[in-house]
């Protein structure tokens, strides 16, 4: 199979927030600049984000950047690394002004000023009363963003890939980055994008489970392409779920179903949640929701032929006050349940929504790895931002609104980082690994003359399917154990995968195999993490992590207050200690996580 | 000839990832259903609904908004069988 080499300063992938953001930097600062992605740029999934983005600009009361530290610390459950933590909040105001500057239609005050709103877990005065600290553009949000990013990068000159596939990572022998391997969707042509500064920025995974609010592009890509370069993924044990999506769809329900009345029921129609939770009933916490719904599921009382969901029933209300107050549940429902809300009850499951790991990096937006003793070392070349990266903000769980916050922040300050390597580097591009570019050819061969090969479609709803079960929301030591079994048969599965369409253009069925080949490293880094840590802290919680005095709600800190790092390689784990330290402030120290 | 539309097929299925899962979904549907079937027109009309921004295509799938162009119509209607 034949490639081409084509030049540049600076390779981005990925062109949602992250991505934009970074490139902006980098072409400001006039450096050549190449931005690979799957699809045009303003359809990436950051168009999802709805709720805004944080920042303590106090315009509408008093605020400030160390408050919103304080509650990012204490939503990430203390795995989060305080410095990357201080660094985030410190930022945030330049980079929402900034971002305002770029013409982003931010919702005003009377008095001109950023309007800001509510959102759960942002607090005044260390956790004492909400605050209003969210940044939004009326309901598009993430939609404004990258409308406001992509214009700017165009005024810039960044120039765009669109329907490019990244396929991997060129580290040379001595660690090195130097650029990527990628195909063009329309041609098939491959293509080594060869460069001084690499940043991902592929967004997340979340379509490893089988229940996800993700978008079908989020496939992990730039996590697999790392893992197979023989970079660590961290901390991919934690994932924020949904208590309720659509079952077998993933389509959010809103928790506003529950606030008007709905009620959860098992396969005998029982209203379980009374076990669980007698005071708050359907209205306790999202974790406790989440947890009684995979208990009933796991203990048989499930609903449908397979068991494997619960009933969201809101029958019992006016049809008139559904409509009203509940606008899209009907429409979802008929669309993606099949399911007349008003008439009968809608199937739900606890849903993957976001994934706290990721690709390792510091404050700086480079990937750091462990070398000689050193937990942290960068990676000459490599950068990475946004939800495929670990800051570690976000620590064991995220706040809502951090996320839009993190791919400015983060992809503003790799793009920077970047720009500063780039000025301090030799002018020169060091050579190419002919070893590295001939891997993956054999990989794309491999694909293509496949015979008697795995089938995509189901080998991905076998991994999606066995990572629903064995590493859900709700966690049990023999089901992980199970599941890390479970996981690497199915990863013998992908390795011989077979497609029957061989074309080049725009062959789809390509390219969903090539997917899940980055899917699948990450089920594995998920399972076998979530398998070895033995505690309970934010989203991972397990059965068996028992609440002592010692060990608050099973959070193991004397053990367990570090970062998982997953090798590929031996499939294997390593830990390194959460940076305590802020950068200016003290640390915030360790308390029981409570609201 | 054949083979065109086989490179044409593959480029608006590719063209119906979209941001939102929802739409993910709808149009997944919808090739298992018509895509076999999908003539000229058919293809005309969803690569003019495929230009549009996600919450705007969304809004017309769901109901939400409305349309009055025909050949928009017919093919929203396609989309939003079950």
């Amino acid at each position: 199979m034949s490639y081409t080499v084509r030049k540049f300063d600076a390779v981005i992938v990925g062109a949602g927030g992250a991505g934009l953001r970074a490139a902006i930097q980098l072409s400001e600062a006039g450096y050549k600049t190449a931005v690979l992605t799957k699809v045009f740029p303003t359809r990436s999934h950051t168009v999802a984000a709805q709720g805004g983005v944080a920042a303590s600009l106090g315009n509408s009361e008093e605020d400030n950047w160390h408050w919103h530290m304080y509650d990012t610390v204490k939503g990430s459950d203390w795995l989060g690394d305080q410095d990357a933590i201080e660094f985030m909040c410190r930022k945030a105001n330049e980079v929402v002004v900034e971002l305002e500057h770029y013409g982003m239609p931010f919702d005003r005050l009377d008095n001109g000023k950023i309007y800001q709103r509510p959102f759960g877990g942002h607090m005044s005065n260390f956790g004492e009363k909400p605050v209003r600290r969210s940044c939004a553009a009326a309901d598009r949000t993430g939609h404004a963003m990258l409308h406001a990013m992509y214009q700017r990068n165009v005024k810039v000159n960044t120039q765009f890939f669109v329907e490019w596939q990244a396929l991997d990572l060129v580290r040379d022998a001595d660690g090195d980055v130097l650029g990527v391997i990628a195909m063009d969707m329309e041609t098939g042509e491959v293509v080594v994008f060869h460069a001084k500064a690499t940043i991902f920025a592929t967004g997340g995974s979340g379509r490893i489970y089988h229940s996800s609010t993700n978008a079908f592009i989020n496939t992990g890509d730039g996590l697999g392409m790392a893992a197979r370069a023989g970079i660590p993924l961290e901390d991919m044990e934690f994932w924020q779920f949904h208590p309720t999506g659509v079952a077998g769809a993933g389509v959010l329900i809103t928790e506003g179903v529950r606030g008007e009345g709905g009620i959860l029921r098992n396969s005998s129609g029982e209203r379980f949640m009374e076990r669980y939770a007698p005071n708050a009933k359907d209205l306790a916490s999202r974790d406790v929701v989440s947890r009684a719904m995979t208990t009933e599921i796991n203990e048989g009382r499930g609903c449908g032929p397979n068991k494997d969901f619960v009933l969201l029933d809101i029958t019992h209300l006016p049809p008139e006050t559904i409509m009203k107050r509940l606008p899209g549940i009907h429409e979802i429902g008929i669309q993606f349940a099949g399911v007349d809300c008003l008439k009968e009850p809608l199937p739900v499951v606890p849903t993957c929504h976001y994934q706290m790991g990721g690709i390792p990096t510091n404050y700086a937006g480079q990937v750091v790895i462990p070398k000689d003793g050193n937990p942290s070392v960068p990676v000459p070349g490599f950068y990475a931002a946004g939800e495929c990266a670990c800051a570690s903000v976000h620590g064991a769980n995220r706040l809502g609104t951090n996320s839009l916050l993190d791919l400015l922040v983060f992809g503003k300050s790799a793009g920077e980082t970047a720009v500063a390597d780039l000025k301090a580097g030799s002018s020169a591009h060091k050579p190419l690994p002919q070893e590295v570019i001939d891997k993956t050819l054999a990989r794309l061969d491999r694909l293509n003359n496949q015979k008697g090969g795995s089938n995509v479609h189901e080998t991905r709803l076998d991994m999606q399917r066995s990572m629903q079960k064995h590493a859900g929301v709700f966690r049990f030591k023999n089901l992980l154990q199970e599941g890390v079994d479970k996981i690497l048969q199915v990863a013998e599965q992908v390795a011989q995968t077979e497609i029957q369409d061989k074309s080049k253009v725009f062959n789809t069925a390509r390219i969903e195999a090539l997917e899940l080949d980055n899917l699948i490293e990450v089920a594995k880094a998920t399972m076998v993490s979530a398998n070895a840590r033995t505690e309970s802290r934010g989203a991972h919680v397990r059965d068996d992590a028992t609440d002592t005095p010692e060990t608050p709600d099973g959070r193991d800190d004397k053990n367990w207050l570090k970062h998982s790092l997953w090798y590929k390689d031996g499939n294997r784990l390593d830990y390194k200690p959460v940076k305590m330290k802020p950068l200016s402030v003290d640390t915030i120290e360790l308390k029981k996580r409570a609201y | 000839m054949e083979e065109d539309r086989t490179a044409r097929i593959n480029r608006l299925k590719w063209h119906c990832r979209r941001a939102l899962l929802e739409l993910d979904i709808v149009f997944q549907r919808f090739w298992e259903r018509e895509g076999d079937v999908l003539d000229a027109q058919g293809e005309a009309a969803l690569a003019r609904l495929l230009e549009l921004e996600d919450h705007d295509l969304w809004a017309l799938v769901n109901g939400k908004d409305v349309t009055d162009d025909p050949q928009l119509k017919g093919m929203l209607e396609r989309l939003r069988v079950v």
